[in-house]
């Protein structure tokens, strides 16, 4: 348990300083609408064929939004030398994986639970079905997962915020293709028998992905 | 030395006459297929180079976890070659498979499941070769590359599951399903070995270009 008492801690930390700098989640969250608002200009749609588009637009949104705010995640760590505060504090990487984890996960679902209703507004469009959180949950973890994996490694690099866009979008491929048409699936009404084979290959990627990243992480920030 | 060069001379000439017999039997041996005719021999690279494109990330998977590992410089060095071999054939198996598509098809390219998943596929190992030129030591940026490799080797079966259930056109594994001629069995075993040999050749190259760069380096700093 003392495991978990040290991840709450880290997460709790992000969350402490984001209730008080509110740089992740306010300036995430206007880039969200911009995108909302650019996709609108980039198909003229009408209610039909808004029905088609509007799950690719969601997802790269919630895409895009999640390389940004990750990549934020590590950033603030290392600007003020905190990410060195951390390794040498007394735990393991493996805790400070979660728990930065964690906490990602939690802005980026905040930040998903204003954009959707708002997505729903704008396009007029029936998002705020059970199903619909379900795969905005799954996939989220997914970003998450993978993200901060990466997000840690490309702030060691020279172009930091160029790395994680690089690695991650190619990564999660597979889980933007299967949110994308399970939001298609549930947008139109289909029960849960014909969303669940797109929903096993998120949850596999989630399981998969979060041990790989729990046993990697250590080599992305030794020394 | 002098054993190792005669070895690399030795598979640089199994590798020529492999090529020219492969060639031989692609282009005069085999009889045209009766219904894509002469196009559908360039499933003859196409296939060996996608085996070999999958090989060669395999070998980057292997490199990349011994690496992180053993912590030998050597792993990172085979990891990094294969990668770089490994980008060239799928480059190639995606304008080969690109031609055959034309004619084919009607369109050079399709958003169907193989194609899409070499695209990816492709990428990643981009990113693996980008991440490594903006790390700022070299032993981190084959830690990071090594990180890449592994994730990457991993995405490639969700991605793939991924695309299939999305949708598919590309033709199915006739390979495996007897559907191929005796003489189109063989035409194709000999250019899949013959293009097996020829990344043996290239890996071998490019590893011991790696290893007399970081010889020289490492000769350098000693003499500065």
């Amino acid at each position: 348990m003392r495991f978990w008492r040290k991840v709450i801690a880290i997460t709790w930390k992000d969350t402490l300083s984001e209730m008080r700098t509110r740089e992740i989640i306010f300036s995430v969250l206007v880039f969200t609408l911009l995108v909302i608002v650019i996709f609108n200009f980039a198909f003229v749609a009408s209610q039909e064929t808004m029905v088609l588009v509007a799950p690719g637009i969601l997802w790269v949104t919630f895409a895009f939004a999640g390389v940004l705010s990750l990549n934020r995640s590590f950033i603030l760590e290392k600007e003020e030398g905190c990410l060195e505060g951390l390794m040498v504090s007394p735990i393991s990487r493996e805790v400070i994986y979660v728990g930065k984890m964690l906490g990602s996960l939690l802005f980026l679902l905040i930040i998903e639970a204003i954009a959707l209703p708002i997505f729903a507004f704008l396009f007029n469009l029936a998002v705020l079905s059970l199903q619909l959180v379900v795969i905005t949950v799954l996939t989220t973890v997914g970003f998450v997962a993978i993200g901060t994996l990466f997000s840690a490694l490309a702030v060691n690099t020279k172009a930091r915020e160029m790395v994680l866009p690089i690695l991650f979008l190619p990564i999660i491929a597979p889980i933007i293709i299967c949110a994308v048409k399970a939001s298609g699936l549930a947008l139109s009404g289909e029960p849960w028998s014909g969303l669940s084979p797109w929903l096993q290959i998120i949850g596999a990627f989630d399981a998969i992905f979060l041990v790989v990243s729990f046993l990697i992480f250590t080599f992305v920030i030794e020394e | 030395m002098q054993e190792r060069h005669t070895f690399r001379i030795g598979l640089l000439g199994l590798s020529f006459v492999l090529m020219v017999a492969a060639l031989y039997l692609v282009f005069i041996y085999v009889p045209p297929e009766k219904e894509m005719g002469i196009v559908q021999r360039i499933f003859y690279f196409h296939v060996p180079l996608a085996w070999v494109a999958f090989l060669a990330f395999f070998i980057v998977f292997l490199g990349s976890v011994l690496y992180l590992w053993k912590r030998e410089s050597k792993w990172d060095v085979l990891a990094n070659s294969s990668a770089e071999v490994g980008i060239v054939f799928t480059t190639l198996f995606l304008i080969t498979g690109s031609i055959w598509a034309k004619p084919i098809w009607g369109v050079w390219w399709s958003w169907d499941s193989r194609l899409t998943a070499a695209l990816i596929l492709w990428l990643i190992y981009i990113a693996y070769i980008i991440v490594r030129s903006f790390a700022t030591e070299e032993s981190r940026g084959a830690r990071f590359a090594a990180v890449v490799g592994i994730v990457g080797f991993i995405d490639v079966p969700i991605t793939a599951l991924a695309i299939t259930l999305w949708r598919t056109q590309h033709p199915g594994p006739t390979i495996f399903q007897g559907s191929l001629s005796p003489p189109m069995m063989l035409t194709l075993l000999v250019c899949l070995v013959a293009f097996t040999i020829l990344y043996c050749l290239l890996l071998i190259q490019r590893v011991s270009m790696k290893n007399d760069e970081i010889e020289i380096s490492r000769l350098k700093e000693l003499g500065s």
